[in-house]
């Protein structure tokens, strides 16, 4: 076609694709861009946090735990204290909000997670106390004679093992080890139709189990902060942040300080990839300068930012299809874990984000998850590319190879066959729209040198889509297994009351008659186009809390909750 | 602690210093010279974000004690090109898209640049082999190679 054009790297524009839909007024793409930072990279005059010097720097090193779950009887600086250059050893003590979590802001989980552990350790790696120094070398020279006396603890490292009875208690605020979404469930639900029924009905029913293992966003420049004091009463905080307002946020809760008295001052990052929204070092570096009066850095070596970095979490995934012979899905069921490790930093959002996501890109009428962000004895996870994300596409689309193959259809035809079209129904209860995965499907196969049927040829994106499949479910079979008690639904910022004990209360057994109620799903929203059911739902629960706020406040209310 | 004093040549003008004992080259050309082009992406000679030179080899500043530079010719990212004008490298690098992030940038014109001074007319393979101490997480190599292989049969620069 003649409005393909090649560059040598063998990128190409398909203008062919979607003329009607585009105005090409996108007048950068094709053309070279300079980006607008990139003569202070080549010459090296890029600020980033640790280019900037201050007289009299000190250094902060932590002592970690060597245990994955320990608790902690005593700690004993004496000897620390009395090391060449030290001039303050930090303890949980001198945390004045020494519990947090990541997301509180975002009104997303409860505090899980303190800045210096007092109690307990529920990581290896975890800090326990923090050294300062007048050098590097003094401080991890010192981090060596901090004596702490180990009550070694069971540990639980599988994230089904750590669901099961008896499974140590990894996370103090959530004791099931699972976090827990609408102050109701230990996990979060997606309910559209009745898979139980379409699976009893299809011709093949396939399952699959796949498993990812954490990846270290490896930057190459390992995460930090230098904190100082301003003339003004306030301290500056030069950081490595990916996040510069959570981790402002994050420092004045942590340091009950005015968020008015830190100035923070980022923007140069060498290289995040989710690994730097933490919000670790921030706080520290500040208290650390709050402590002695100089000016303070942490800052992780190599080793801590592949140890102790939070990375993408690991995931496992159960996968059923229901299939029919002519390659229809009618049925996709899921059941996964998200490994949260010790503490909750961004997996409940991952979770939810994942939940919004299934079942990929495919027209499925029949669709059931249950998606647990589940605590174990590993390194936290958080923030990394594409997680909630990447992970189930990579479950979903091995499995989908494995349909195609069951089915006796090629792989690319069974992705076309079942892609979504514009003006279908998503399981989430969105239409799709500005759909691309056929034509995708069609230029990849096109490329291999794959010869496609006809039929497969002429489908498109634009059409068989919408009408029936435009239609939510008759009727979606809901449940209410996980049923958790002790928390409660609301705003995490009117949290109030004395703390209980939760537990999970019930797990019903596959078929039991639960009572009625929503799933979990988030609603359609009066504006959605959707048609309603014309079958009447099993729905006789008061309608879903209405958010307070709208945007991103939205999320918030999926599994803002709080302890009762 | 007893301070040991240095005396180089850093990019080309003569420095003193004092560094402390078993103090790495990269914290003294950063703390002691004020030259904080190289960078610390491990401080255990696995990402090249420090690479300089010493008499013309390329090394590696967090592997290297302060104190052995005495005498020596180290030149870093910082000292290519003549003030305002920037080494055709540096050119080269910001026609083609060749950083993301900038943390290894530094280390890698260090690199390349050794490599065109005693090889003006590298292959691609030359190339790859010169920079395969240098990580950079972002941008891939691609845009970094071709950015050298720009300047393939160029006259090196002074």
């Amino acid at each position: 076609m003649s409005d393909r054009r090649s560059d040598r790297n063998g990128f190409e524009m398909r203008k062919d694709l979607f003329a009607d839909e585009r105005d090409d007024d996108l007048n950068e793409i094709g053309k070279r861009i300079r980006r607008q930072d990139i003569e202070g990279h080549v010459t090296g005059r890029s600020p980033f946090y640790d280019d900037h010097l201050f007289d009299g720097l000190l250094h902060i090193r932590c002592v970690r735990s060597p245990h994955h779950h320990a608790r902690i009887r005593r700690i004993d600086t004496s000897e620390a204290d009395r090391m060449e250059g030290v001039v303050r050893i930090v303890t949980g003590r001198d945390v004045p909000v020494n519990l947090n979590t990541l997301l509180s802001l975002l009104d997303f989980g409860l505090d899980d997670e303190p800045l210096l552990s007092e109690g307990k350790v529920a990581y290896r790696g975890e800090p326990v106390a923090a050294v300062i120094a007048r050098t590097e070398a003094q401080a991890r020279a010192a981090t060596r004679t901090v004596r702490v006396d180990w009550e070694v603890l069971p540990h639980v490292l599988d994230v089904e093992e750590a669901l099961k009875p008896g499974a140590p208690t990894v996370n103090e605020t959530y004791p099931g080890n699972a976090f827990v979404y609408h102050g109701k469930y230990d996990h979060q639900k997606l309910r559209y139709g009745d898979v139980d029924r379409a699976l009893a009905e299809a011709d093949h029913v396939i399952e699959g189990r796949y498993q990812m293992s954490p990846i270290e966003q490896a930057p190459i420049e390992t995460c930090g902060a230098i904190a100082a004091q301003e003339q003004n009463g306030r301290y500056v905080c030069y950081t490595g942040t990916q996040a510069l307002f959570f981790s402002l946020g994050t420092a004045s809760k942590l340091l009950e300080l005015p968020s008015s008295r830190l100035h923070f001052i980022g923007g140069t990052v060498g290289g995040g990839f989710g690994g730097k929204v933490d919000s670790i070092h921030e706080p520290l570096a500040i208290l650390g300068t709050m402590l002695t009066g100089q000016p303070c850095k942490s800052q992780w070596d190599r080793e801590e930012e592949m140890q102790v970095g939070a990375p993408r979490g690991a995931e496992r995934w159960y996968l059923t299809d229901g299939v029919m012979n002519d390659g229809r899905i009618v049925a996709r069921k899921f059941t996964g874990y998200f490994d949260s490790g010790a503490y909750t930093r961004l997996t409940s959002y991952a979770v939810i984000k994942c939940a919004g996501h299934l079942p990929g890109p495919y027209t499925i009428p029949n669709v059931h998850a249950d998606v647990y962000c589940v605590y174990t004895n590993r390194t936290p996870a958080t923030a990394m590319r594409g997680f909630g994300i990447t992970g189930v596409d990579f479950a979903i689309e091995a499995h989908m190879d494995k349909v195609a193959e069951t089915v006796g259809l090629h792989p690319v035809e069974l992705r076309i066959l079942n892609a979504y079209r514009d003006g279908d129904m998503k399981a989430h209860r969105r239409l799709a729209k500005n759909c691309a995965l056929v034509e995708c499907c069609q230029v990849a196969a096109q490329k291999a040198g794959l010869r496609l049927s006809p039929d497969m040829l002429a489908a498109s994106s634009k059409t068989g889509g919408g009408g029936p499949r435009a239609e939510l479910p008759a009727h979606t079979a809901t449940d209410q297994n996980g049923l958790v008690e002790g928390f409660s639904s609301g705003s995490y910022a009117r949290k109030g009351g004395a703390p209980a004990s939760p537990a999970i209360v019930a797990t019903l057994p596959p078929g039991a008659s639960a009572p009625a109620s929503r799933p979990a799903a988030p609603a359609p929203e009066p504006k959605d186009p959707a048609p309603r059911p014309d079958a009447p739902r099993a729905d006789t629960s008061p309608p879903a809390r209405k958010p307070a706020r709208s945007g991103a406040m939205r999320f918030s209310s999926l599994s803002g909750f709080r302890r009762r | 602690m007893t301070k040991i004093p240095v005396t180089l040549t850093h990019n080309g003008a003569e420095r003193a210093a004092f560094a402390d004992p078993g103090q790495n080259l990269l914290d003294f050309i950063r703390r002691g010279l004020g030259d904080l082009s190289p960078k610390y992406g491990c401080g255990q000679g696995s990402c090249g974000a420090c690479t300089v030179t010493i008499d013309g080899e390329t090394r590696l500043a967090c592997l290297t004690l302060a104190e052995t530079v005495e005498g020596c010719d180290v030149r870093t990212a910082a000292g290519l090109g003549q003030g305002a004008t920037l080494d055709p490298l540096q050119q080269a690098f910001m026609d083609h898209f060749a950083a993301q992030c900038g943390y290894c940038t530094p280390g890698m014109l260090v690199s390349a640049r050794a490599l065109l001074d005693r090889n003006p007319n590298p292959t691609r393979e030359e190339v790859v082999e010169a920079i395969s101490g240098n990580l950079c997480r972002c941008t891939g190599y691609d845009p970094i190679i071709d950015a050298i292989l720009s300047l393939a049969g160029r006259k090196a620069s002074a």
